[in-house]
C-alpha cells in the first residue's frame, strides 16, 4: 500500500510539526509513506474566492505529484474536500478522477481504511474537540447536528483511544469557527466574532487544548487565543494521536 | 405579447427535463399507539385546551353559563340548536363583539394538534378568527396520525375555504417571547366526543 | 438592471458587531430557534425522508412549471378568482395599484408577503398616496420605525422589547417604559383590530398554490392574514410562480416541514386554504415572475426556486446570527437570500455569496434540500467570471496562483521568510492587515515540513 502524503501549503510553511506527526503516525501504523517533493497547494484559496479558473496550475501540479499512489492522505479535511470535489486536469483527466476517489483526510483514513481500533498514544490533558465544517459536513467525518441520524465521530473515536485524555465538546457541538478561507479577512469582524464565541464555549469546559482535523481553523483560533493571552493552546489531532506523553 | 404569454414562454424555454413525482409511502411515516393521547398532548403544548365529554350536554351547559354571565356567544353547531340565519352574512363590525363561538371541527391530527375546520362549519369565514374565544367540538374517531392521513380524508375543497387550526392565535415577534392572543382567538378549547 | 448597494455586507456586519452584547443576544435568540427546530425535526423519524419528498416534489413542479401554471390558472378562474400575471416588480405593483384605484378603496391591510417586500410594494403605493397597514406584529413594528424586516419569519428580531416599547409609545401611546411583551402585543391587537374591521382591501402572500384545486394556502400564527382577507371585500394574494405544488395531498408533506423548520412548532396556528371568494367578495391572484424564469434556466441555481421561505437557514447561519438581516441589504436576507439576490441584480448583490464560510449548515437544515452552500460557491465563480470581483483581489489571486502552480517559485518564496505570511490571501499584509486586527499572526518556524523531510527522511 503506497501512500502519498499531502501536506497543505500553510502546514508546510507554518505548522511542520503537524506534517511530522502525520508522517510518523502513519509509519507507526505500518504504512509505506512518501512525500512528493514538488507539491504546493490544492488550489482552494483561489477557488473559494471565486477564482476557480486560476487554480488550474495547482490542479496540474497536484496531479503530477500524486499520480500513481494507492492512497493520498492529508491532515486537513478542508483541502481533501476541495480535491475530492474540484480536482480536474484537462491533460490527464483520468488521473484526476482516480486521485479524487483515493484522497483521504487522515482520521477518515485511519478509521475507514486502516480500521484502527486501538492506538498506542497518551495525552493526559483536557481537550476540546473543534468540529471543522468541511471535514464534517463535506467528508462526513462526524454526524451533523442538523440531521436526524445516528451520532458518530471519526476524530472523536480516535481521540477516545488516547490514554489519559479528557475529551470535551463545546455547547454548540458543530458550529463553524469563522475561518472560512478568505472570509477571515474579507469578513474580518464576523470571522473573529465567530472564533471568539467558539473559544468561549471551550473555555467554559476548562480545556487546556483545542484540537481538530483542520490546521486552518486552529490557526484562526490560535491567533485569537494568543491575542487574548489565553493559556489555552491549539493542537492538531495528528499531534495528539502521535503523542507519547 | 402579454405578460402571461411571455412568462409562460420563458418558463417553457427554461424548465428542465421532467422528473416524476415521488411516491409518498405512508409506511415510512410515524404512527402513534394512541392518537387521542398524542393529539391532546400536542395541542396542550401549543396553548390549546382539551376536554373529553360524553355528549352535547356539557357544551350546552357552557353555553348557558355564557348567557348567564352576559357574554355574547354564537352557536354554529346544528346539534346544539338553531343557527342564527344572519350570521353567515354579518360583517366584521357586527362580529367584533362576539366573545365566544362554538363550532364543529372535522378531521383532527395527532402529530400537530390541528383540526380541519371547513367553511360550512364556520358559518361565517371570519367567525373563528374574530371571536375572542373559540370552542371546537370534534369526534374522537376523526383523529388521524399525520397530515398525510388528514389530506386523504379532507378531499373536498369545494366549499371555498377551510383551514387547519392549531391552538389559539399567538405571536413571538417581540424578543421571541410567546404571547397568546395576537389577532385571532385568545383561547381554543377542543371538546372531544367519543 | 444593475446598481450599487449602499454598503457591503462586511461593512454593515462590522457595525452590527460593534455592539457586542447585542450581537450575543441576537445570536443566542436565533440559536434558540434553531434548537427548537432540531427538537421538532427529531420528533419525526421520517424527517430526512420528508425533506427528500419535498425536494423531489418541488423539482417535479419546476420541471413541469408551464403545465402546472396553466392548470392552476384555469381552475382558479373556474373558482371565481381573477388571475393576473406580472413579469416584474413594476408590473406587480401596477396591477395591485389598478385594483385599488378601480375599486376606489382607501383602507388597506397587508399580511406578510416577502414577494411584496421584494417588489417594494409599500414604497410604490406610498408614492401614489396609498397607505398600507402591515398587520403582522413584527412587520407593523418595523413599519412604524420605517425599517425593513430583518428576517423573513421574525421581521423584528433585530429589536429588543425596549425598542418596541419606545416605538409603540410614540405611535400607539402606550405607557413609556412598559416593556412587557404581553402588554405591547395587547396594544397592537387593539390598534390592528380597528384596522381589520374597517379594512376594504386585504393583501396577503401565498405559501402554497395548488394546481389541482386552483386554491392557495396562507400560514400564520397570529391570524392576521385571515382577519384581513375575510373582513375586506377585496382580497389580493401575491405569489411568485414557484409557490405551485401539484395536489392538495402534497400539502401534507410541506405543512409538516414548514413550521417545524421555521420555529419548531408542529404546524402554524392557522393554515388557511382559500379556493373561492366568499359571496360578494373579489379575490385576485397576482402571479409574478421577476427573474424567476431566468433562474429556472440556470441549471446550477434553479433549485433555489424550491425555497418555501421557512428561514431555517437564517437561524442556523453563524454569519447571519452575528451580522443581522439588514447587513444583507435585500428583502430576503440570510443564506437563501445570498443565492436568490444575485439573480435579481448581480452587481448590487455581488458581496452576498461571499458573506459565508461555506460551512454547509444551511443546506442541512433546508426542508427542501437546496444545496445552498454549494450554490454560494458557484455564485462566487459566476460573479468573478462576470468581471465583478474587486481589481486588487483579482491581481492578488493571480499572483498567488502563479506562485502556487510552480513548486520551485513556491519554495523560493517560502525560503524568503515564509512568503506565505505575506501573500496567502487570508494573511494578506497589504495596508491594514485584517487578520492582525484582532488575531496574532502564526509564528513562522525555522524550517518548512519539506525541509524537515529532506533533512530527516531522505538523507
Amino acid at each position: 500500500m503506497k501512500i502519498g502524503l499531502f501536506i497543505p501549503c500553510y502546514i508546510d510553511q507554518f505548522y511542520p510539526a503537524v506534517g511530522v506527526a502525520s508522517l510518523e503516525l502513519l509509519e507507526k501504523l505500518g504504512c509505506e509513506v512518501s512525500f512528493p517533493l514538488n507539491q504546493t497547494c490544492c488550489g482552494q484559496p483561489m477557488a473559494n474566492s471565486g477564482f476557480e479558473a486560476m487554480s488550474k496550475g495547482c490542479d496540474k501540479n497536484f496531479v503530477k505529484n500524486f499520480k500513481g499512489f494507492d492512497y493520498i492522505v492529508a491532515p486537513s479535511g478542508s483541502c481533501v474536500l476541495h480535491i475530492k470535489e474540484h480536482l480536474h486536469d484537462e491533460d490527464d483527466p483520468k488521473a484526476a478522477d482516480v486521485i479524487r476517489s483515493r484522497v483521504y483526510e487522515l482520521t477518515e483514513f485511519l478509521i475507514d481504511v486502516l480500521k484502527i481500533e486501538k492506538l498506542n498514544a497518551s495525552f493526559p490533558f483536557k481537550v476540546g474537540l473543534h468540529t471543522s465544517c468541511h471535514g464534517q459536513r463535506g467528508l462526513h467525518l462526524a454526524s451533523m447536528s442538523e440531521l436526524v441520524a445516528p451520532a458518530f465521530s471519526k476524530p472523536g473515536a480516535l481521540l477516545n483511544m488516547v490514554k489519559g485524555i479528557e475529551l470535551t465538546r463545546p455547547k454548540r457541538v458543530d458550529e463553524c469557527c469563522g475561518f472560512g478561507g478568505t472570509f477571515c479577512v474579507f469578513e474580518e469582524a464576523v470571522s473573529v466574532k465567530m472564533g471568539k464565541d467558539r473559544i468561549d464555549e471551550h473555555q467554559d469546559n476548562d480545556v487546556q487544548y483545542i484540537t481538530g482535523v483542520d490546521t486552518s481553523c486552529l490557526m484562526h483560533l490560535e491567533g485569537i487565543l494568543r491575542r487574548q493571552n489565553s493559556p489555552i493552546k491549539t493542537i492538531h489531532i495528528a499531534e495528539i494521536l502521535n503523542s507519547q506523553l | 405579447m402579454s405578460a402571461r404569454e411571455s412568462i409562460l414562454a420563458s418558463i417553457m424555454a427554461n424548465q428542465p427535463v421532467s422528473q416524476d413525482l415521488p411516491q409518498i409511502d405512508l409506511r415510512a411515516v410515524i404512527n402513534y399507539d394512541n392518537v387521542l393521547h398524542q393529539f391532546k398532548t400536542v395541542l396542550e403544548s401549543i396553548g390549546g385546551k382539551t376536554m373529553e365529554i360524553n355528549g352535547w350536554d356539557a357544551i350546552q351547559q357552557m353555553m348557558q353559563a355564557d348567557t348567564k354571565e352576559g357574554k355574547q356567544m354564537v352557536n354554529g353547531i346544528a346539534e346544539l340548536g338553531a343557527i342564527d340565519a344572519n350570521l353567515a352574512t354579518q360583517k366584521a363590525a357586527e362580529l367584533a363583539s362576539v366573545q365566544r363561538a362554538y363550532l364543529k371541527g372535522g378531521i383532527a391530527v395527532a402529530e400537530n394538534g390541528s383540526i380541519w375546520v371547513d367553511e360550512a362549519a364556520m358559518v361565517n369565514r371570519l367567525l373563528p378568527f374574530i371571536a375572542e374565544h373559540l370552542v371546537l367540538v370534534i369526534e374522537e374517531k376523526n383523529i388521524v396520525a399525520t397530515m398525510h392521513h388528514a389530506y386523504q380524508q379532507v378531499a373536498s375543497f369545494d366549499s371555498g375555504f377551510g383551514m387547519f387550526l392549531a391552538g389559539p392565535s399567538k405571536t413571538a415577534d417581540i424578543e421571541q417571547s410567546l404571547v397568546i392572543g395576537a389577532h385571532g382567538a385568545r383561547s381554543l378549547l377542543v371538546c372531544i366526543i367519543p | 438592471m444593475s446598481s450599487q448597494a449602499k454598503f457591503t455586507h462586511a461593512e454593515a456586519a462590522e457595525q452590527f458587531i460593534a455592539d457586542e452584547p447585542r450581537t450575543d443576544w441576537h445570536d443566542d435568540t436565533l440559536w434558540f430557534v434553531r434548537e427548537k427546530r432540531d427538537k421538532a425535526a427529531n420528533s419525526l423519524p421520517e424527517w430526512e425522508q420528508l425533506r427528500q419528498w419535498a425536494s423531489d416534489i418541488k423539482y417535479h413542479v419546476l420541471s413541469n412549471m408551464h403545465q402546472y401554471l396553466e392548470a392552476f390558472e384555469q381552475k382558479a378562474i373556474a373558482n371565481g378568482i381573477q388571475v393576473h400575471w406580472a413579469k416584474d416588480a413594476k408590473e406587480h405593483n401596477d396591477i395591485v395599484y389598478k385594483i385599488i384605484k378601480d375599486n376606489q378603496v382607501q383602507r388597506i391591510v397587508k399580511s406578510k408577503s416577502m414577494l411584496t417586500e421584494e417588489c417594494h410594494l409599500n414604497e410604490f403605493l406610498g408614492e401614489q398616496g396609498v397607505e398600507i397597514v402591515d398587520t403582522d406584529l413584527g412587520e407593523r413594528i418595523v413599519q412604524f420605525r420605517k425599517e425593513a424586516p430583518s428576517h423573513i419569519v421574525l421581521p423584528a428580531i433585530h429589536l429588543k422589547k425596549q425598542d418596541v416599547s419606545e416605538t409603540f409609545h410614540e405611535h400607539l401611546g402606550t405607557e413609556k417604559g412598559n416593556h412587557d411583551p404581553q402588554y405591547l402585543t395587547e396594544a397592537a391587537r387593539g390598534h390592528l383590530r380597528d384596522k381589520f374591521v374597517a379594512s376594504e382591501l386585504a393583501i396577503t402572500g401565498v405559501n402554497f398554490a395548488v394546481a389541482e384545486t386552483g386554491g392557495f394556502v396562507v400560514c400564520t400564527n397570529e391570524g392576521n392574514a385571515d382577519m384581513g382577507a375575510h373582513a375586506a371585500k377585496i382580497h389580493i394574494a401575491c405569489m411568485g410562480f414557484e409557490k405551485l405544488i401539484p395536489r392538495a395531498e402534497h400539502l401534507g408533506v410541506f405543512l409538516r416541514l414548514l413550521a417545524r423548520s421555521a420555529t419548531g412548532q408542529p404546524i402554524t396556528t392557522y393554515s388557511s386554504h382559500f379556493s373561492k371568494p366568499r359571496a360578494g367578495q373579489q379575490m385576485h391572484i397576482v402571479i409574478v415572475d421577476n427573474g424567476r424564469s431566468r433562474q429556472l434556466g440556470r441549471e446550477e441555481f434553479r433549485n433555489s426556486l424550491k425555497c418555501i421561505r421557512c428561514a431555517a437557514c437564517f437561524n442556523t447561519c453563524p454569519v447571519y446570527r452575528r451580522s443581522g438581516g439588514h447587513s444583507y441589504h435585500t428583502a430576503v436576507a440570510g443564506p437563501i437570500g445570498s443565492i436568490l439576490n444575485p439573480n435579481l441584480d448581480m452587481e448590487a448583490n455581488k458581496d452576498l455569496p461571499f458573506a459565508s464560510t461555506l460551512c454547509g449548515s444551511c443546506s442541512n437544515v433546508c426542508p427542501v434540500k437546496i444545496n445552498i452552500h454549494e450554490q454560494l460557491y458557484l455564485w462566487r465563480q459566476t460573479i468573478t467570471k462576470e468581471g465583478l470581483a474587486p481589481k486588487a483581489k483579482s491581481i492578488a489571486m493571480w499572483g498567488m496562483s502563479e506562485v502556487l502552480a510552480h513548486p520551485a517559485i513556491y519554495r523560493l518564496a517560502g525560503k524568503m521568510g515564509r512568503w506565505v505570511v505575506k501573500h496567502l490571501p487570508f494573511l494578506t499584509n497589504n495596508g491594514l492587515n485584517p487578520w492582525f486586527k484582532q488575531r496574532e499572526m502564526p509564528q513562522a518556524p525555522k524550517e518548512s515540513f519539506r525541509d524537515w523531510y529532506l533533512n530527516n527522511k531522505q538523507k
